[in-house]
């Protein structure tokens, strides 16, 4: 049994984890569940070894174990399958499963048979039907990640660590997933599921704990739980958004998407994005709703202007047709995006919150058509800083600093500099906080009754129902539903995200 | 750590290379009597200014995350070419046409052509994703044979006392390199400091797609940059032709390890982004002293290499082990 006795972790003084306490069975499938942030994945990297410094006990088969890297953790049998996974795409299947403890002859040079003999029998067991020599890259989400499971197999695991194992595969997929789960369940494996797919969880799961801002809320058998009550649990607090009445049928035009397609930039058949067209007005908030792959970023990023090699259709502001094929000519035509990631997209990280405003706007903090006007700057960061309540000690701080919730405040605040028409918010609470959160929406709904037009991205349900005023629903590539929001349920855009028509 | 301590440690790591050559000068200076004078102060301030302005350019490359190997060819070509226009001017044979160049025609025309090769590295790079260590390796090779084409491999000299000026010269008892070493540097520290293109500079070298996602044309900044990067080299060029009255075929090889050298002990980070150009400066003139205070000290050329060497990987350790306490 895998159990945590009072861990904390603090990131730089920040609280991630405040004294958890939990046990993990042998022979059951045991769910974590949690917001974003929570400290779900800040956990399972101390139990798999890649944080090293805590406070508190881990107990591992009744001894008190502590990792000091990820090699170790693996070694004790405890494996972690991440979300993104950790494969060598160049490499074949049996080349990864092995990576790092190959099996080599006598003379040190490597015994590809036994390895491929070995690969096979491990994917048999996991029904996996590929050869062991197919490289990583030709393999589909699904088959990857049983390769993954495959690895962890191979080193012999008595827990097994899945992170939103479901996130990226088809339902047939994930069939075959839980088939396999059951499986390793009966041979006494502990496994650890992270999701965030409650429907799921209640066919998989024999246990829950819930975490929420860092601590352990309730833990249990799944069958003693309610949907319900698990979602009340999560969230602690209800957030309550009023929604504010737009007269729609007034408003003016402010983008219309004609018939857009993106094409694969490799497989040139495969079409990412599919004809897809819908108009967004002045004062509207527009949710876009889809599962992941359903080229909801490619979408926000095309119209963009970060394909223009592959896209084609016609992109219409104002009623007037532009030519948008850089994001350069998209700020110009009065467009805005913030992005999915805001670490590797949105910021840069190692420098201040200062420049990461400005850098939309430097033309216009110029003087002498010049040098860059320090006065100008300030003025301008000042008014940012206040006016989204950015926490930070000044504007010389660096990004990396800030909690996340305030490093999404820069990427909005460096988006709003530009005095856009057209605001695409790419997934923007993820990873903030609940507080953040409701700032953000607040801020969203005073933009849009200013005249901004919003389409925000979210996998989050509720938050669509709560912030949009129209849903678009898209599923592999396609458009599958255009609909107000009040005459719509989660159930109904669900089932659109799911099937094609 | 209190916070006073940190702010310490911050301020003493900021100024770790100021410090570094401040130890050094002294350690020199009681070890010889020559190296506090003024003669050889300015002696070594000459020295430099060559590498000032290589170095400087090449500041600008790395904090966009590039790198330019051919700063030393493109020195040698474009110090050739300023040579070769202004003792022989430009003859159209065919055309029955011959172009003379007055000493600031020549020298613009050898700045002009060290513009186009780096025009040339930055559009390698940004068009065809050329890597900057292939491209500018390339590029080293390919600017080094056209000098070797120019001058048929054989030293342009003899090229009038004016000329001699820029490199031999003072201006006000300071060495007219160091003038133009120093007006170079300005105009980057100007640069990155005080513009839009020096915003952009960091912020490309900093996180390149949160940099185009922000709408800076990157291609084009990074144009600019190389240009600029090799510009500067031919001005360097222009020195060393003018103070030894002669352009050297083989002038410049392996000034760009110097040039990189200087930049990386100034605490510019070769993933870009993080640096400046003083600093570059600084590192520009530990190199210098070095290499000085060895000769003064009469250390054998081939244990100086092995000592600049050293201090190279030194200065970088430092650097490294600051980041970590972070």
């Amino acid at each position: 049994m895998l159990a945590a006795k009072n861990i904390s972790k603090k990131f730089s003084g920040v609280i991630a984890l405040a004294n958890i306490n939990l046990e993990l069975h042998p022979g059951k499938v045991n769910a974590i569940i949690g917001e974003n942030g929570a400290g779900k994945s800040t956990l399972m990297k101390i139990f798999s070894g890649v944080h090293t410094q805590y406070e508190g006990e881990i107990i591992y088969n009744n001894q008190l174990v502590k990792f000091s890297n990820t090699k170790e953790a693996e070694q004790a049998g405890i494996a972690i399958i991440h979300q993104e996974l950790n494969l060598v795409p160049y490499l074949s299947v049996a080349e990864n499963i092995f990576l790092g403890r190959e099996i080599t002859n006598a003379f040190g040079i490597l015994d590809r048979k036994q390895m491929n003999e070995r690969t096979k029998h491990l994917l048999s067991r996991l029904n996996l039907n590929v050869n062991p020599d197919t490289r990583i890259a030709e393999l589909k989400v699904g088959q990857q990640q049983l390769v993954e499971i495959a690895r962890a197999l191979y080193s012999n695991a008595s827990v097994i660590i899945m992170d939103e194992p479901t996130s990226a595969i088809s339902d047939k997929e994930v069939d075959n997933l839980f088939t396999i789960i059951n499986q390793l369940k009966s041979e006494g494996k502990t496994i650890v599921y992270i999701s965030h797919k409650l429907k799921e969880l209640f066919t998989i799961a024999d246990r829950f704990v819930v975490l929420r801002d860092g601590s352990t809320i309730d833990s249990g058998d799944m069958h003693t739980i309610s949907h319900d009550q698990l979602i009340h649990k999560m969230t602690g607090r209800k957030l309550t958004i009023e929604r504010t009445g737009i007269t729609l049928t007034v408003a003016e035009e402010l983008l219309a998407v004609k018939n857009i397609s993106l094409r694969h930039p490799v497989l040139r058949e495969t079409k990412i994005l599919d004809t897809i067209s819908f108009t967004l007005h002045k004062g509207e908030i527009l949710g876009l709703y889809g599962l992941m792959g359903a080229g909801r970023t490619e979408l926000m990023e095309t119209i963009f202007g970060l394909h223009p090699k592959n896209a084609s259709g016609e992109i219409c502001v104002s009623k007037i047709v532009r030519r948008i094929q850089s994001p350069a000519d998209a700020i110009d035509a009065g467009i805005a995006l913030v992005p999915e990631d805001r670490k590797l997209q949105g910021l840069i990280l190692n420098q201040s919150v200062k420049s990461n405003i400005s850098i939309t706007v430097l033309q216009k903090l110029q003087q002498w058509g010049l040098m860059l006007s320090s006065r100008k700057e300030k003025k301008l960061i000042d008014h940012f800083i206040n006016k989204l309540s950015i926490k930070t000690s000044s504007g010389n701080n660096a990004a990396e600093n800030l909690s996340g919730g305030n490093q999404q405040k820069i990427v909005l605040a460096k988006w709003l500099a530009t005095n856009p028409k057209i605001l695409l918010l790419d997934e923007p609470t993820r990873g903030v906080d609940i507080g953040a959160k409701a700032e953000i929406y607040k801020l969203m709904k005073s933009l849009a009754t200013e005249g901004m037009g919003i389409i925000m991205v979210s996998s989050e349900l509720p938050e669509i129902l709560a912030v949009s005023d129209r849903v678009l629903v898209m599923c592999e590539g396609e458009l599958t539903a255009n609909i107000p929001i009040e005459k719509t349920t989660e159930s109904e855009i669900l089932k659109y995200a799911i099937h094609k028509n | 750590m209190t916070s006073l301590a940190v702010t310490y440690t911050k301020s003493l790591k900021r100024f770790q290379s100021v410090i570094a050559l401040l130890v050094l000068c002294i350690v020199l200076g009681l070890l010889t009597d020559k190296f506090f004078t003024t003669a050889n102060g300015l002696n070594v301030l000459r020295q430099v200014a060559v590498n000032a302005c290589i170095a400087t350019g090449m500041t600008l490359i790395v904090l966009t995350a590039g790198i330019d190997l051919s700063v030393g060819s493109v020195l040698a070509l474009c110090g050739a070419i300023t040579a070769g226009l202004l003792k022989n001017g430009l003859q159209f044979a065919s055309l029955d046409l011959y172009v003379g160049f007055t000493i600031a025609g020549a020298i613009i025309a050898g700045v002009i052509v060290g513009g186009l090769l780096g025009l040339f590295n930055g559009f390698t790079i940004t068009s065809f994703k050329v890597p900057p260590f292939v491209a500018t390796l390339a590029m080293l090779t390919i600017a080094r044979g056209f000098t070797m084409l120019y001058t048929a491999g054989h030293p342009i000299s003899n090229l009038g006392d004016q000329f001699a000026y820029i490199g031999t010269g003072s201006l006000s008892g300071i060495p007219v390199p160091v003038w133009i070493a120093a007006a170079v540097v300005l105009l980057a520290v100007f640069i990155t400091q005080k513009t839009k293109l020096g915003r952009y500079i960091y912020a490309i070298g900093g996180n390149e797609t949160a940099a185009k996602l922000s709408g800076i044309r990157i291609n084009r900044v990074k144009l600019i940059v190389y240009s600029m990067g090799a510009a500067f080299a031919a001005i360097g060029g222009i020195i060393v032709t003018s103070r030894l009255d002669s352009a050297q075929p083989n002038a410049g090889i392996s000034y760009e390890l110097d040039a990189i050298a200087a930049v990386v002990i100034g605490g510019t980070s070769l993933s870009g982004g993080k640096g400046s150009v003083w600093g570059t400066v600084i590192g520009a003139v530990i190199i210098g002293v070095l290499n000085n205070g060895l000769v003064l000290l009469n250390v054998s050329p081939f244990w100086q290499q092995v000592v600049k060497g050293a201090v190279i990987l030194l200065a970088v350790i430092i650097d490294k082990a600051g980041e970590k306490n972070e």
